[in-house]
């Protein structure tokens, strides 16, 4: 009995051989080289100068109400990108989760038909996409000419923040619906008729039974659209008109003037970020789903 | 009444995410150069676009790049997925399994810094100038779309039945053989569906190309990037629908493909439980 | 009659773990022979190493005089049915049967004459063309039967093959699968854990566990003079007892002497004692060797089965008479009612039947251990 479910070890190594190599030198290799740029200068040697540069550099801003601030530019930059990045997945949660649930409880036809709608939208090229709701966005763009039509007052959307959330919410909205789409189809339907049969409400089925058990889900949903959009420099290019500079747009830039060692202590830095960010979905899933109620 | 709100609010949602491709589709087909005005219906656009031969160029280039990539990448990772499949070691697997995430997890964009640093250190080693090139850009797709193909062959090879290539090597045949006429077909829908997603992402990326390629070779979604920049012409709307409905059948294929995959497993179980 | 196989001290681990501990076997010429013991016990791996799939740390398989301890599957006159029968999914019936002939390059009008006669025996014909995946358990048992079979193998294993069907098709197949066995002449080595099915098939069985063998020996012996506590309490059911031997033909147990058919150990040695439940006659406890009280009765159509509580000892006890819950009654013992064995480390580990499972048993001693808190 045992042995049968005992992997037959012989000649995997062989094929994995290659695999190994290249995920090697071109996965876990690269990653050495961002630190290594990133704690070197010019000439290769130690500097710490490019991560201190992220921490201190200063700049003036101009307030709405004309007097000038000195303030940190990467952290800036930086904060603005956290703040950018954790409104859209928050705007894409909420929209999400109610259409993952939709769907879910949709006949199966049905079902396969809206997930691949949701999807289809991802297949068009991600800059042109982008570009198209520049145009439907801009103040001479698609909505202000239906809203002149219709004799209403145009609205100024194009280069604020407002913007770029849209932006951000409509690319990565399909990475929200995903997995916790997939996780509620799979539910076991008695469970709900279970907690209906001890006594829930339809809301406290959905708080105490539907929500928790569909947590992986919408934590992988977080996850999944949290690190593009903290990390997008395109998005912000376009319709921020340039005046939300992310982190990503700082990294890019500092790539296009070739400043490598400091757009790699960037991407050192925002790859920290990252990781905290990803151990602690970690720990909150193990503790909250597993070890929640433990004594 | 709830239910009308609810078909209300999700179709919202429906609208916000067609508008863009609807938008992009109607205006491809614009008599005039605007992109918020349509004046009148014209394949104007897709004329100029069969004009252009340097977009057309790059439309070439991103096509040999997806197939080399694809063809590299699912040959290597079916190898790897059978490879971890069979694997002993649990200190390996784990191993290789976390290695294989890192593309998956990380931002585009330190994948595509990462190995850019790499490139130029090692061309600047050996003295090159630029060391950025074809084979750069391409070690990059196979690296960014292998995760995908071994993903999509891992679970056909765990939901196979471990004795069936010790069936056939019980029946005569040599090891290698029971691994062409037995696992390789059972692999198959895998492979299939892992290499249309692999070609597919190679075809549509631009972050990772936009770092690891030079000057000497530009992908189409750099030249699209490269002509967002200054001001876009309905040609390029053209363009992208035409690469829009590629894509889309090639989905909808590996679609089908996985479907009929899922209903055959089904049918078994059905059958197994009888 | 002439030996097949030899396995000759074969032990085998896993990662440190032993599974198999110097296995003794001997496999005859047209033999049905099963490998009976529960999961974990070695029997599949024991068949794994006479297919080819598993090879010996220590020890040899010897095939027909000949040592094959490093021989690949393929190259060994050996086939398997197997545990969920890995038939081949891309193929029809008719191509799972054919796998092998085609392997061999075997003439195409041959193929068809063989497998087409093939499945006329297990009496699949009407599904030559039938895609594997649309058949039931029993039609797909069927075809993985066939298709070890077209190589005429020597020996055909069989790794629990009908443990996936529901029970009444489990005793069609058992019928069938001995039938099949003595029309080929072919030698079969079936492993199960449902003893069962092995006392109703076999020639030989060859009880296991935990990597050793218990006993070989055919149904009867085992069931009639199991050599330890393990194999009586695997093979139906028994009431295992503590008990001396005083003498030859006498043994102590439950507080009372009693005549026996056993002679050979030494004055006064601590035995196991065993009493099949079928075995013990109810009589009128005025009479009776022991008394005891009734705890339950559960009726099961051909006999009652009760539990009677005799000084502390739950007995198990088969009787077609009619008792009643809670009633006083008395027990009779005849001599070849009594089965005597050796001490050995199962000893005490197969108490009475205040439980039936393992599990029961365990959940029962936790809870003791709560309550005396």
């Amino acid at each position: 009995m045992k042995s049968l479910t005992k992997r037959p070890g012989n000649g995997s190594r062989t094929a994995l051989a290659p695999y190994s190599l290249w995920a090697m030198l071109f996965i876990v290799v690269p990653m050495v080289f961002i630190a290594y740029y990133a704690f070197t200068d010019n000439n290769f040697q130690f500097t710490m100068e490019n991560i201190t540069r992220f921490f201190t550099t200063v700049s003036n801003v101009k307030n709405p109400d004309g007097s000038v601030e000195e303030v940190r530019t990467y952290l800036l930059i930086l904060g603005r990108s956290l703040k950018l990045a954790v409104i859209s997945t928050a705007v894409c949660l909420l929209i999400g989760y109610p259409l993952a649930y939709r769907i879910a409880h949709a006949r199966k036809r049905t079902q396969k038909i809206m997930m691949t709608l949701v999807m289809i939208p991802m297949w068009m090229n991600f800059l042109i996409r982008t570009y198209a709701w520049m145009t439907i966005l801009q103040d001479a763009g698609i909505i202000n000419n239906i809203l002149s039509k219709l004799g209403l007052k145009p609205v100024h959307i194009i280069g604020t923040e407002v913007a770029v959330i849209i932006g951000m919410v409509y690319d990565y909205l399909p990475y929200m619906v995903l997995p916790i789409y997939s996780i509620m189809v799979k539910m076991d339907s008695g469970l709900i008729e279970a907690a209906h049969d001890l006594g829930c409400g339809t809301l406290s089925v959905l708080r105490r039974v539907i929500f928790p058990l569909s947590l992986p889900g919408v934590l992988s949903g977080i996850t999944m659209v949290l690190i593009p959009s903290i990390s997008t420099f395109y998005i912000s290019q376009k319709l921020g008109s340039g005046k939300f500079f992310l982190i990503g747009d700082a990294i890019e830039g500092q790539y296009v003037a070739n400043n490598l060692h400091f757009a790699a202590a960037m991407a050192f830095i925002l790859m920290i970020i990252l990781l905290l960010f990803m151990a602690l979905i970690k720990y909150f899933t193990s503790r909250y789903l597993y070890g929640g109620n433990a004594k | 009444m709830k239910k009308v709100i609810s078909n209300i609010l999700t179709g919202l949602v429906y609208v916000f995410l067609f508008a863009p491709i609807v938008v992009l589709l109607v205006f491809s087909f614009n008599g005039s150069k605007s992109l918020s005005v349509f004046s009148d219906p014209s394949l104007y656009w897709y004329k100029e676009l069969l004009k252009d031969r340097n977009t057309l160029e790059t439309v070439r280039n991103s096509l040999l790049l997806a197939t080399t990539a694809t063809a590299i990448a699912t040959a290597m990772g079916t190898a790897a997925a059978w490879g971890i499949d069979r694997l002993r070691s649990r200190w390996y697997r784990t191993a290789i399994n976390t290695v294989t995430d890192i593309p998956m997890t990380n931002p585009d964009i330190i994948t595509g810094i990462s190995m850019m640093l790499m490139f130029v250190f090692v061309g600047r080693m050996f003295g090159a100038r630029n060391s950025l090139n074809f084979w750069t850009i391409l070690i990059a797709h196979v690296t960014f779309c292998l995760p995908y193909v071994i993903l999509q062959v891992l679970p056909k090879l765990q939901q196979m039945d471990r004795a069936l290539p010790e069936a056939a090597m019980d029946l005569g045949c040599t090891p290698f053989r029971a691994f062409w006429k037995v696992e390789l077909p059972e692999m198959l829908p895998g492979i299939v569906t892992g290499a249309i997603m692999a070609f597919t992402m190679s075809l549509d990326d631009f972050v990772i190309s936009y770092f690891t390629s030079g000057t000497g070779f530009e992908t189409l979604p750099i030249r699209i990037y490269s002509m967002t920049k200054k001001t876009v012409t309905p040609k390029m709307y053209a363009l992208a629908t035409i690469i829009f409905f590629i894509t889309l059948t090639l989905l909808l294929i590996s679609n089908a493909i996985e479907d009929s995959d899922d209903k055959e497993s089904r049918k078994q179980k059905n059958a197994k439980n009888d | 009659m002439e030996k097949i196989i030899e396995l000759k001290h074969i032990s085998k681990s896993f990662d440190g773990e032993t599974v198999l501990d110097d296995i003794s076997l001997d496999i005859h010429d047209n033999e049905f022979l099963t490998l009976l013991g529960p999961s974990g016990c070695g029997k599949t791996t024991t068949l794994r190493m006479i297919g080819g799939f598993e090879h010996p740390d220590q020890g040899d398989v010897v095939f027909m005089g000949k040592r094959i301890n490093d021989e690949p599957p393929h190259k060994r006159n050996v086939n398997t049915v197997f545990q969920k029968y890995a038939l081949f999914p891309h193929l029809s019936v008719f191509e799972n049967v054919a796998f092998p002939l085609r392997e061999r390059k075997v003439p195409k009008k041959e193929i068809e004459e063989k497998v087409n006669e093939m499945l006329k025996t297990v009496m699949m014909s009407a599904f030559a063309n039938r895609r594997v995946t649309s058949l039931s358990g029993g039609q797909q048992q069927r075809v993985a039967i066939a298709r070890a079979l077209i190589n005429h193998p020597k020996i055909l294993l069989l790794d629990e093959p009908l443990g996936a069907l529901d029970l009444k098709l489990r005793k069609d197949m058992q019928v069938e699968l001995k039938k099949i066995q003595k029309s080929t002449g072919i030698t079969f080595v079936f492993v199960t854990h449902d003893q069962e099915e092995a006392l109703s098939m076999s020639d030989t069985i060859v009880v296991m566990s935990e990597g050793k063998i218990q006993q070989i020996g055919t149904p009867t012996e085992i069931y009639n003079e199991p050599v330890n506590a393990f194999v009586a309490d695997f093979i139906g059911e028994s009431n295992i007892l503590d008990g001396v031997m005083l003498d030859d033909f006498r043994v102590k147990f439950a507080g009372h002497t009693f005549e026996c058919l056993d002679k050979g150990f030494a004055k006064n040695e601590p035995v196991d004692v065993v009493v099949r439940p079928e075995d013990v006659d109810v009589v009128d406890p005025a009479e009776a060797e022991l008394c005891g009280d009734v705890t339950s009765v559960t009726f099961l159509g051909v006999h009652n089965e009760l539990i009677v509580d005799i000084a502390g000892f739950k007995w198990m006890i088969q009787t077609t008479d009619f008792v009643a819950e809670g009633a006083h009654i008395g027990i009779k013992l005849d001599p070849d009612a009594i089965h005597i064995m050796k001490k050995s480390k199962y000893s005490g580990m197969f108490g009475d039947y205040s439980t039936f499972s393992d599990e029961a048993d365990e959940l029962a001693n936790v809870q003791d251990e709560e309550d005396a808190e």
